[in-house]
């Protein structure tokens, strides 16, 4: 009789951390102690914190252990499954007010207890990989309520009322998409997932697809339903190997337990599904340039009109929904549209997931209701930021967003109030940022990123945001004018309102937050030739301070390029000219004698 | 993208062009195969020289143009050789606010100045900035052959490379 569950994840974020050799430790040391016959391991999806990973937790206890090792294992085995008492020092522990507690339970931490989890309800709970394990959890009900109780056009009004509107970014309502499609002409159409999550520092839905995959098909055989459509494809990037393994292995259980494919629940609806692999385009996310991938194309963007529910995939009506999207659906029929609606703020219902990141101390991912503030979500939930530093700003939205500054901490996260203040919602990447971080900097990385990914179709995206790249070079390397800044500002515009797609419309949005909340540091590198977060390394010496510097000699042995020189015991020289400011020689100093400035 | 073309001689045999026609044939009635196509493809040989994309131009009876148009496009084909050490590091925003840029730079130092997204003459390391890998939570990272090393520091780099070179 199995007595213990080892729940160990198997997220992305773990896995680079090191769970599979702990599943195999595990597995081993188990039998080893023939315990195979008690004690179960469950690989599950992702917890979230992924912080703290590698992540187990044993249940029934439910002891929340972070950061396992390999050489862990033995002692779990031997002290917590076979004596019954749980390994204190594994046991994740918080930090309040210097004063470390232990949390046993993982609901009991801060980092839980304001979240609300619909669309994650079964990472880190199921077994992804075993059906049976999603269809315990109320898996495929609510497509069997919708093929026997309720008609296309019940399913659309029941989405509708619910106000959920598309998790990928733009925010438009999932039941309008719907109906547009349903509203065309009978005969071929499809459903597709968009799984191409291009922003770099999120993965919501990667997460998603590892640990529930089952709740993103059920959801596009109910949408396939809704519009009359009888094939789905997910594309999905290829560099997503768990997550495609799982959607490989799910497909094919449905499958076999006659949950896709022809006769579904013997009502004669027929729906199967396909994947499709990205290759790394960012400019895939957009719709009709996902679509146009899938074709076997180049992945450029079409104009709008015709929109996808009127002429998509291979011509035909499409509708296109994110994984996040597909993920809530199932939990709307289930439960009601009222539900849903009971959660968020008037125009934003429901919940949002959000991949935590940067300078905050729980990394990892987060789901909560629309309207929590941002201060809630990085102070509360994210444990706020770690060495003691400041908190600068919020980035979401990725390469199409903007920058949120402290003044704006009190923000309710929700769509419409993040295009107020110049961000978007995205698709839910949270990259935090402290003193540390030059905002001119980060718009400058966002700008590379939008200029390698413009697709070259048109012309303002493909020539305006290499200009705006170079001004920022230009910027960074202490050359600009401030000129310079209102040129950038002025091409801005330009761009926004003349792209042809939503990649080239939103790529200023980086320029312009950070020059709308953080003008003053871009002037700083203007006026002062100065970087004040002291990152642009042109703008940065370094120098030896000679009262510090005891001539040990260990910096210029350190020094890559030999720009140090000096008598053994009498103060150092740096060569400004030869120094390629790499640090090696702050390092090495023992005594701080050199700073950069 | 712009890509970099490989000077590396092509050394493809007749056994895995016999495996890229089979592929190209299991394809055959799939609208659409060019991505799946170029991505097995890619699995064969490891990247796409103009040497298999001139196969499946010619076998999937679509002018090269096309073929290289699509290669060119996505940033997960590669028209270069990966080095013996294939090095990548993540620049995904949550790694480069952690400082994955200096990591880089390190990297590039002890390599020679390899720079990103080129090869060692010897074909022995390869260097690529990838976009985000996902494993935001141990930012930065970075992977050798697949290996992932996070949480890292710049001191780190010398250590991890030492036991590849």
């Amino acid at each position: 009789m199995i007595r213990s569950h080892v729940l160990l994840c198997g997220g992305t974020g773990c896995t680079s951390s090191g769970s599979g050799k702990i599943q195999a430790a595990l597995e081993a040391e188990l039998k080893a102690k023939g315990l195979e016959e008690e004690v179960k391991i469950v690989v599950t999806g992702c917890f979230g914190l992924c912080a703290v990973g590698p992540i187990m937790i044993v249940y029934p206890e439910g002891t929340f252990y972070s950061m396992v090792q390999e050489s862990d294992v033995a002692e779990i085995v031997e002290e917590h499954l076979l004596k019954g008492r749980p390994v204190e020092r594994l046991i994740y522990a918080e930090h309040h007010d210097a004063i470390e507690e232990k949390v046993t339970s993982l609901a009991d931490t801060t980092f839980y207890k304001k979240q609300k989890r619909v669309a994650l309800r079964n990472c880190g709970y199921i077994n992804p990989e075993v059906i049976d394990e999603y269809i315990a959890m109320d898996g495929y009900q609510a497509l069997g309520k919708v093929l026997t109780e309720m008609t296309p056009d019940d399913v659309i009004k029941c989405i509708l009322d619910s106000g959920l509107r598309g998790r990928g970014g733009g925010g438009f309502p999932t039941g309008r998409k719907w109906m547009f499609a349903q509203a065309q002409p009978q005969g071929k159409k499809y459903v597709v997932c968009n799984a191409d999550e291009g922003d770099p520092g999120a993965f919501m839905d990667r997460s998603i697809l590892e640990g529930d995959p089952h709740a993103v098909l059920e959801a596009m055989a109910i949408a396939g339903y809704a519009i009359g459509a009888d094939e789905g494809y997910i594309y999905v990037r290829a560099e997503y190997p768990i997550a495609i393994h799982r959607l490989e292995v799910a497909i094919a259980q449905a499958r076999e337990y006659g949950l896709l494919g022809k006769d579904i629940f013997g009502t004669g609806f027929n729906f199967d599904i396909q994947l499709r692999f990205g290759a790394g385009a960012f400019v895939c996310g957009e719709e009709t340039a996902l679509l146009t991938s899938i074709e076997g194309n180049r992945g450029e963007p079409r104009p709008r009109p015709p929109f996808p529910a009127v002429k998509g995939l291979f011509g035909k009506p499409t509708i296109i929904n994110n994984v996040e999207t597909y993920a809530n659906i199932t939990q709307i029929i289930l439960n009601g549209p009222e539900w849903f609606a009971s959660m968020g703020t008037e125009k934003s219902k429901g919940t949002k997931v959000f991949a935590l990141g940067g300078k905050i101390t729980n990394t990892g991912l987060v789901e909560i209701p629309m309207g929590t503030t941002l201060r809630e979500v990085v102070e509360e939930i994210g444990g706020g930021i770690p060495n003691g530093k400041k908190f600068k700003a919020a980035q979401t939205g990725g390469p199409s967003g903007g920058c949120i500054p402290e003044s704006l901490y009190d923000t309710p996260i929700d769509y419409d109030s993040l295009i107020a203040i110049g961000s978007m919602m995205g698709s839910g990447g949270l990259i935090v940022m402290d003193e540390d971080t030059c905002m001119v900097d980060i718009a400058r990385f966002f700008l590379d990123f939008t200029v390698d990914e413009s697709c070259g179709k048109c012309t303002p995206c493909r020539v305006g945001t290499r200009r705006l790249l170079e001004i920022l070079d230009k910027i960074i390397a202490g050359n600009g004018t401030l000129e310079d800044i209102d040129k950038l500002e002025e091409l801005c515009y330009y761009i926004k309102s003349a792209s042809l797609c939503g990649l080239g419309q939103t790529a200023p949005n980086p320029v312009l937050s950070t020059l709308k909340y953080f003008r003053h540091e871009y002037e700083a590198h203007v006026v002062d030739k100065k970087c004040p977060a002291g990152v642009c390394k042109d703008l940065l010496s370094y120098i030896v301070i000679e009262d510090k510097c005891k001539g040990c000699t260990a910096c210029a042995r350190v020094c890559p390029v030999g720009a140090i020189s000096g008598a053994v015991k009498q103060p150092h020289v740096i060569d400004t000219a030869k120094c390629i400011k790499c640090g090696a020689c702050i390092e090495k100093c023992k005594f701080n004698a050199i700073v950069k400035q | 993208m712009k890509k970099k073309l490989t000077t590396v001689m092509f050394r493809g045999t007749k056994a895995q062009e016999e495996q890229l026609i089979a592929v190209i044939e299991k394809y055959r009635d799939t609208e659409g195969a060019m991505m799946p196509v170029l991505q097995e493809a890619q699995e064969i040989y490891g990247y796409l020289p103009i040497e298999v994309q001139k196969i499946i131009a010619q076998r999937m009876d679509v002018s090269l143009e096309e073929v290289y148009g699509v290669a060119s496009f996505y940033s997960q084909f590669s028209l270069n050789p990966k080095g013996e050490v294939a090095i990548a590091v993540c620049l995904g925003t949550a790694c480069y606010v952690k400082g994955a840029g200096d990591i880089i730079d390190r990297i590039s130092l002890k390599l020679g100045g390899l720079a990103a997204g080129d090869t060692s003459p010897d074909g022995k390391y390869s260097l690529e900035a990838t976009r985000c890998i996902g494993a935001c939570g141990l930012a930065p990272v970075l992977t050798v052959n697949g290996e992932v090393y996070g949480r890292l520091v710049k001191e780190d780099v010398d250590g991890i490379l030492d036991k590849y070179m």
